[in-house]
């Protein structure tokens, strides 16, 4: 018990994800009970112009209740949010959703670094970072900037990603607190969830 | 405007901007300039204008005296804050609910109908409906205006001239609404341009008009209004929506982009939802 050393100050979890990491999304969901304390925020790439299936696809084993944001809808504990596609999804301050259709970043609409930003500008040293599985550079900003406004971040285990250039590409330019199997990942949100009861 | 050229997005993603000198910079657009800026949603303003100063090369103080001073600048500036990003039939589902349902609605009651595209960008939305109407057979029992507050994207709107690459995904949106024709029926490609059939216009005004600042100027019997909302707070959403109530006639349509929502907003109940997923609205109370 207690391996991570967490209280409960934080407010929030945001997830980035990509090639390889739909296995291990769902597996951290599948492990979350239906009364989790926090949001979880997920920004995982995907097709630009299917907008239906993915949340689906992400219920099946979730007992946490999944949507797409709408624009200026409020953040809410026990929820999972999933970018929507072709959309940026940015945190803002007094923890509502804000769209974009701004250009691509990294390649990616939503872009993860967006997220990520925009996420530890709100909430500080309250939010939780993790990264996944997944092909290019995105989020890796992102973990950075979590950092520097002292939130924790955590990556996928690079020997468990099916494509490691992500969480890679993060331990190349910022300090991460956690690097983790899927299965510590999950004891990680379990140990946290347990500090708010 | 300049949406295509390319950006190390990196460089000011570490650079931070306080709120108080965002609010700076609303206030003097506000004063010199007349915008305004103060009510739109922080996250995607703020990324804005650190990408304004690092495509520019500018500090804050630098860019407070070129919005005071320049007036070229300015414009330029007001089209690289303003987030020009459009498809044509983009979310085509949307465009075949348009075309199957909503405009024969429409056409039960009218024999002709206005139509008012509020953030048309550099027009694809519009030159998607007038094809959409023209498939139909009824683009010229149409009047249709459409407006944005950024003049130098509605003089790219006006040129119907788009760069060739993007006519790609934009073939591709057009397949997936399944058109009577071909979207390439519809424009030439010269020297990396494509030049979009301009007969498609004949019905067509474009101006310039503020959706913050701006009168209520007409009345319409359909108002798109797509990914323009969802870069103000709230508030402004709030105000927005209730300049585009009064300019819809009773049971006119009003349609927001896909993942926007009225249902927090202080007249929603004026309105019933025709199509949840494609965000349609109708206009049931004055
Ligand atoms: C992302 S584009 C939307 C284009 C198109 N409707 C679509 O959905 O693809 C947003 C447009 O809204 C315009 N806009 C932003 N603020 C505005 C305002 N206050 N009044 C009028 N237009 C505005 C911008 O100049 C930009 O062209």
């Amino acid at each position: 018990m207690d391996k991570y050393n967490l209280n409960n100050k934080y407010k929030a979890i945001v997830i980035g994800g990509s090639a390889g990491s739909f296995q291990g999304v769902t597996k951290i969901l599948s492990n979350m009970p239906e009364d989790f304390k926090l949001p979880i925020i997920l920004c995982l790439h995907r097709l630009k112009h299917v907008r239906n299936g993915f949340v689906e696809a992400l219920s099946i084993k979730s007992q946490l209740e999944i949507t797409e944001p709408h624009d200026k809808e409020h953040i809410k504990k026990s929820r999972v949010y999933l970018a929507p596609a072709n959309y940026h999804l940015s945190i803002e301050l007094g923890h509502t959703f804000s769209l974009s259709t701004e250009n691509m970043v990294n390649n990616s609409r939503p872009a993860i670094d967006i997220t990520l930003n925009t996420a530890a500008y709100v909430y500080r040293n309250k939010l939780i970072g993790i990264l996944l599985s997944g092909a290019n550079k995105d989020g890796a900003m992102g973990m950075e900037h979590i950092n520097q406004r002292g939130g924790r971040t955590i990556v996928q285990d690079p020997i468990e990603c099916m494509i490691d250039t992500m969480p890679t590409a993060a331990l190349a330019v910022t300090e991460i607190d956690h690097v983790l199997k899927v299965d510590d990942i999950i004891k990680f949100l379990i140990e946290l969830n347990n500090a708010y009861k | 405007m300049f949406e295509h050229t390319f950006l190390p997005y990196h460089h000011l993603i570490m650079k931070e901007i306080d709120i108080k000198d965002l609010k700076r910079i609303t206030e003097l657009i506000r004063e010199r300039h007349n915008y305004d800026f103060t009510n739109y949603a922080m996250s995607s303003f703020k990324r804005r204008i650190l990408r304004i100063m690092d495509m520019h090369n500018l500090t804050l103080d630098m860019l407070f005296k070129k919005i005071s001073t320049e007036n070229t600048f300015f414009d330029e500036f007001l089209s690289e804050v303003t987030v020009n990003v459009t498809e044509m039939f983009r979310d085509p589902s949307f465009w075949r609910i348009l075309r199957d349902d909503i405009i024969p609605a429409i056409l039960l009651n009218h024999k002709s109908f206005r139509i008012w595209h509020a953030g048309c960008s550099s027009g694809e939305e519009v030159f998607s409906m007038a094809i959409m109407l023209k498939e139909m057979g009824i683009l010229n029992d149409t009047s249709i205006i459409a407006t944005d507050l950024d003049t130098l994207i509605l003089d790219r709107a006006k040129s119907g001239t788009y760069p060739a690459k993007n006519m790609e995904l934009n073939n591709k949106n057009y397949i997936r609404y399944q058109g009577t024709s071909s979207l390439d029926e519809y424009y030439t490609i010269e020297n990396g341009k494509a030049i979009m059939d301009k007969s498609l216009l004949n019905n067509v005004s474009f101006r310039k008009h503020d959706l913050v600042t701006g009168d209520i100027f007409n009345k319409f019997d359909l108002i798109l209004c797509r990914n323009v909302m969802i870069y103000f707070n709230q508030n402004l959403q709030n105000e927005v929506l209730k300049k585009f109530h009064e300019s819809l006639f009773k049971y006119g349509y009003l349609i927001i982009g896909s993942k926007e929502s009225l249902i927090w907003c202080d007249i929603a109940n004026k309105f019933i939802v025709v199509n949840n997923e494609e965000k349609v609205y109708k206009k049931i109370k004055d």
